[in-house]
């Protein structure tokens, strides 16, 4: 008992005829149906190649438009041929011209000679597919379809929304339970004959002729009618990307190839020289006769569709531009931004830089240069410190610097002094952990040696801008954590928030604050604050601060850190 | 996008469509053999001048990828490029004396070229220091990208300028001729490029690279555009607006994906900083025929006076496609 092949063909008539010759100097015959639509001579060619073999048929020529009803009709037309000519024929496998057989001919039959009557065809009901393109799986077979779907896109959709509007439904014969899948199988000659030779065919057609891609349908509904086995999977491995189109294996995916196990593949890039001389001629030999797996390649392939829908997190380049909120990850890793640390003690950035073991910079926003860590005048990714490259485009500047440094947590630090441009994207940016000391701008200010008029100005417009970075934090629309708190509370009690903090940055080192960062001399703060208030402005921002040197006092008496458990 | 605009995204195509047709009278035909191009062939299309060095490595370049034919424009060279393309089998060469600044740098000369043989084409608009490389170009030739495309139905191709330069001053190391440029010219910058949306053309506008980083440092926004789309399916209504980093109509300039994914994408290397660039920059600078005033010229010249060294110790030495892919410079998109 032999397989009769039928060969559905449209483009690289050649290769076509190389594979068909394969087929039928192994001893399966082969019926091969070519596209009404290819030019004349190219098909006259294809005959004359293959006149020497007696075992090969072609069939009446069908127009196979994508998704309408004349691929069907030629593959009807080729499996009576098929069936008729060649009464030693058991199993019928439905194959493409551009699909690639890519283990011996012979394992093929054995394999099925061992399974005379299964059916491999992939047949599931309509609810349970999950891989339908633009939501048609069961109104493919209640709705019409008069428009081209690749020419006349708009009016496709229009009509299908206009039925679903109305609520029209075309009645489903009795009897037909619809089923959908792969349109590559192998029926047996009882099967196929059976559906071919139902005395209702003619009606059954009548109604697929109008069904939506029904060579994703006829067969896969029709042989749970008659079939007693089904298997429901196909022995072709196909697989198929985002828009359901069918991915192309080349000469880099041989290795890949040999892996599946499966008996053929589709569909082969006709110019992959390699892929047909391997497996037209060594024919894979030497492979243990192996159970087809196409799920050891999938990975590959489903990364590629991953890749293409979703790609990767915080990577903003030449062909990956998402809008506003769309972006799947804004940006590449979690990061944290602090506000007046810096500005409150003196030894910050190494101290956390010890603690965390992540990469602290200094102000990344300043204005006259960007602080990377270090002092380093360029950084990783060949980042320039110029203030104005940042400025230029300071959300394409952090989006780099993450994307650069993926891996490894960076921390900057922030303030009403550096460029506000940055604000939005830090506040709607769920990576972004954003720490504040509220009003400690103002020490630095303390510690300067400007006229005091030119300090009551400058505090002005640092409590102004620091007021609308909180609201933007405070906003609805922040998506990032944050937490504030007064320079007052702070510095009563700086341990407790320290400790958060590094817990939050390096959660696995669960252990106590013992070195404190050193906190800078606030003695005369208080009296400097009031002389602000004196001169008219209010500093609202660093909370209760008293005059007297209380507070500080009473926060370095404590020394040890404590934690509350 | 209303109606009105879009009619003079329209109004502003045709006329860069006239502008070509009545440039076509300044090209001379030096060896035309346009009539080898079979229906399916891949062509690429080039302005030069006095790139007779580069020509062989070039050449080998394309025609290893599977490009079938060379249109090249020579504008005035005298250094032996014309005679040279002039024995190749597989180029056409028209030459002219015009001014390459009046023909819009080239573009019009090449829209003319394009409109008239590139018509269901895919064609590759480069330049000769600009090498084309995309996903899988080391086991896949071309053809099997514009199959692909083609399958897709995609109908441009992005590919940013990515420049390449020495370790050490640009000129330490002699280029000759036949040979890789990339040998010499081995580092790029991965990480420092800026990019916004052009809401008029739909384009991105990329800028970044050792040149803004040398060069224009306190002043970003002059420095040179690296977004170029230069692999097209050719149709005669189309037209190149400026250089190859805008296209109209602007469908074809929508390149990126705007909902997080990723779509294919390849890199241009750009071996322009080898030691015949600072020859080049006096001689462009002399003649005023490049862009905004030759600005960007103006720029090289003030700095190579003091033969800068573009390396940096955050430069990432060139291995292959896959290096660029993992960076984040380009992309495979769902081609597996």
């Amino acid at each position: 008992m032999s397989v009769g092949i039928v060969m559905l063909c449209h483009t690289a008539l050649d290769r076509a005829a190389q594979v068909a010759r394969h087929w039928v100097d192994r001893g399966c015959p082969v019926v091969i149906h070519v596209d009404k639509r290819v030019i004349k001579s190219d098909f006259d060619t294809l005959q004359t190649n293959l006149s020497d073999l007696s075992n090969v048929r072609f069939s009446g020529r069908f127009a196979c438009e994508w998704g309408t009803w004349g691929i069907v009709a030629a593959t009807q037309a080729a499996a009576t041929i098929m069936l008729k000519e060649f009464p030693g024929v058991r199993h019928v496998y439905l194959a493409s011209g551009s699909c690639l057989p890519l283990r011996p001919v012979s394992e093929l039959v054995a394999y099925l000679n061992e399974r005379p009557r299964t059916d491999f065809i992939e047949s599931v009901t309509t609810a349970d597919v999950g891989w339908t393109i633009g939501g048609l799986d069961l109104e493919r077979f209640t709705l019409r379809f008069p428009f081209s779907w690749r020419k006349q896109r708009r009016l496709f959709d229009g009509y299908v929304r206009m039925q679903r509007r109305i609520g029209f439904k075309r009645k489903i014969p009795a009897g037909i339970v619809p089923h959908l899948g792969s349109q590559w199988w192998c029926l047996t000659r009882q099967t196929l004959s059976a559906i071919l030779e139902d005395p209702e065919r003619e009606e059954i057609d009548r109604y697929f002729r109008r069904v939506w891609i029904p060579d994703e349908s006829y067969f896969q509904t029709l042989v749970r009618r008659y079939s007693s086995n089904v298997e429901s999977r196909s022995l072709t491995l196909s697989k198929f990307d985002f828009q359901g189109k069918p991915h192309i294996f080349y000469d880099d995916h041989l290795q890949l190839l040999r892996r599946s196990d499966c008996f053929v593949a589709r569909k082969i890039w006709p110019h992959a020289k390699k892929l047909y001389r391997v497996f037209m001629t060594e024919e894979g030999a030497g492979q243990a006769a192996a159970e087809p797996n196409p799920g050891k390649i999938d990975r590959l392939f489903s990364k590629a569709v991953e890749r293409r829908t979703k790609g990767r997190s915080g990577l903003y380049m030449q062909s990956r531009f998402p809008n506003e909120n769309w972006e799947n990850g804004k940006s590449a890793s979690p990061y944290s931004v602090f506000e007046g640390f810096a500005e409150l003690f003196e030894n910050f950035e190494t101290w956390l830089g010890k603690m965390t073991g992540t990469r602290v910079h200094g102000h990344l926003f300043s204005l006259d240069r960007v602080e990377y860590s270090g002092g380093e005048s360029i950084y990783n990714g060949a980042m320039s410190n110029s203030a104005a490259i940042r400025d230029y485009n300071p959300k394409s500047f952090l989006a780099n610097l993450l994307w650069n440094t993926r891996g490894e947590r960076q921390c900057f630090q922030f303030g009403p002094a550096d460029n506000q441009e940055i604000n939005w994207q830090l506040a709607a940016d769920p990576n972004a952990t954003i720490s504040v000391i509220s009003g400690a701008w103002a020490v630095p200010l303390f510690k300067s040696n400007l006229n005091f008029s030119e300090i009551r100005t400058e505090a002005a417009r640092l409590q102004r801008l620091e007021q609308a970075h909180l609201t933007i934090l405070r906003s609805p629309w922040t998506k990032a954590r944050s937490r504030i708190w007064n320079l007052a509370e702070f510095v009563e009690n700086p341990m407790e928030p320290l400790q958060t903090i590094v817990d939050e940055i390096s959660p696995r080192a669960l252990r106590r604050l013992t070195d404190a960062p050193r906190m800078t001399d606030l003695t005369g703060f208080g009296q400097f604050l009031q002389n602000l208030r004196n001169q008219g402005m209010q500093p609202v921002l660093m909370g209760d601060f008293p005059v007297s040197d209380d507070l500080q006092q009473h926060a370095a008496r404590r020394g040890r850190p404590y934690l509350v458990k | 996008m209303s109606i009105f605009s879009r009619y003079r995204l329209r109004l502003a195509r045709k006329r860069w469509l006239v502008r070509a047709f009545r440039k076509r009278r300044e090209l001379k035909p030096a060896a035309v053999r346009v009539r080898s191009i079979k229906p399916a062939d891949i062509l690429l299309f080039s302005t030069l001048r006095n790139e007779r060095v580069r020509l062989p490595f070039f050449l080998k370049y394309y025609r290893d990828l599977g490009v079938n034919h060379f249109l090249i424009v020579d504008n005035d060279s005298d250094d032996g490029s014309r005679e040279y393309l002039q024995d190749q089998k597989d180029v056409s060469v028209w030459h002219t004396k015009h001014s390459y600044k009046r023909s819009r740098f080239g573009v019009d000369w090449l829209n003319w070229l394009q409109m008239r043989y590139a018509h269901d084409h895919w064609s590759l608009v480069v330049d000769p220091d600009e090498f084309f490389v995309y996903p899988f170009c080391d086991t896949r030739p071309l053809r099997a990208l514009t199959d692909w495309l083609d399958a897709s139905s995609i109908k441009s191709f992005a590919a940013m300028l990515l420049d390449m330069y020495p370790k050490g001053p640009i000129g330490a190391q002699p280029y000759h001729e036949g040979q890789d440029p990339f040998e010499i010219a081995q580092w790029f910058d991965s990480g420092n490029y800026s990019i916004t949306r052009n809401g008029h053309y739909g384009n991105l506008w990329i800028q970044g690279g050792p040149r803004a980083r040398m060069f224009f440092s306190d002043a970003p926004e002059r420095a040179p555009a690296l977004n170029k789309t230069p692999l097209v399916k050719w149709q005669r209504q189309y037209a190149y607006a400026s250089s190859t980093h805008m296209l109209l109509p602007r469908g074809l300039n929508l390149v990126y994906d705007e909902w997080g994914g990723e779509k294919a994408s390849g890199c241009l290397l750009h071996a322009k900083f080898l030691d015949t660039f600072a020859l080049k920059a006096e001689e462009e600078m002399l003649r005023a025929q490049h862009y905004a005033n030759s600005h960007e010229y103006k720029a090289y010249k003030a700095a190579l006076n003091d033969s800068p060294d573009m390396w940096c110790k955050w430069s990432e030495k060139y291995i292959n496609w896959r290096q660029l892919e993992i960076l984040g410079l380009m992309s495979k998109g769902n081609w597996a």
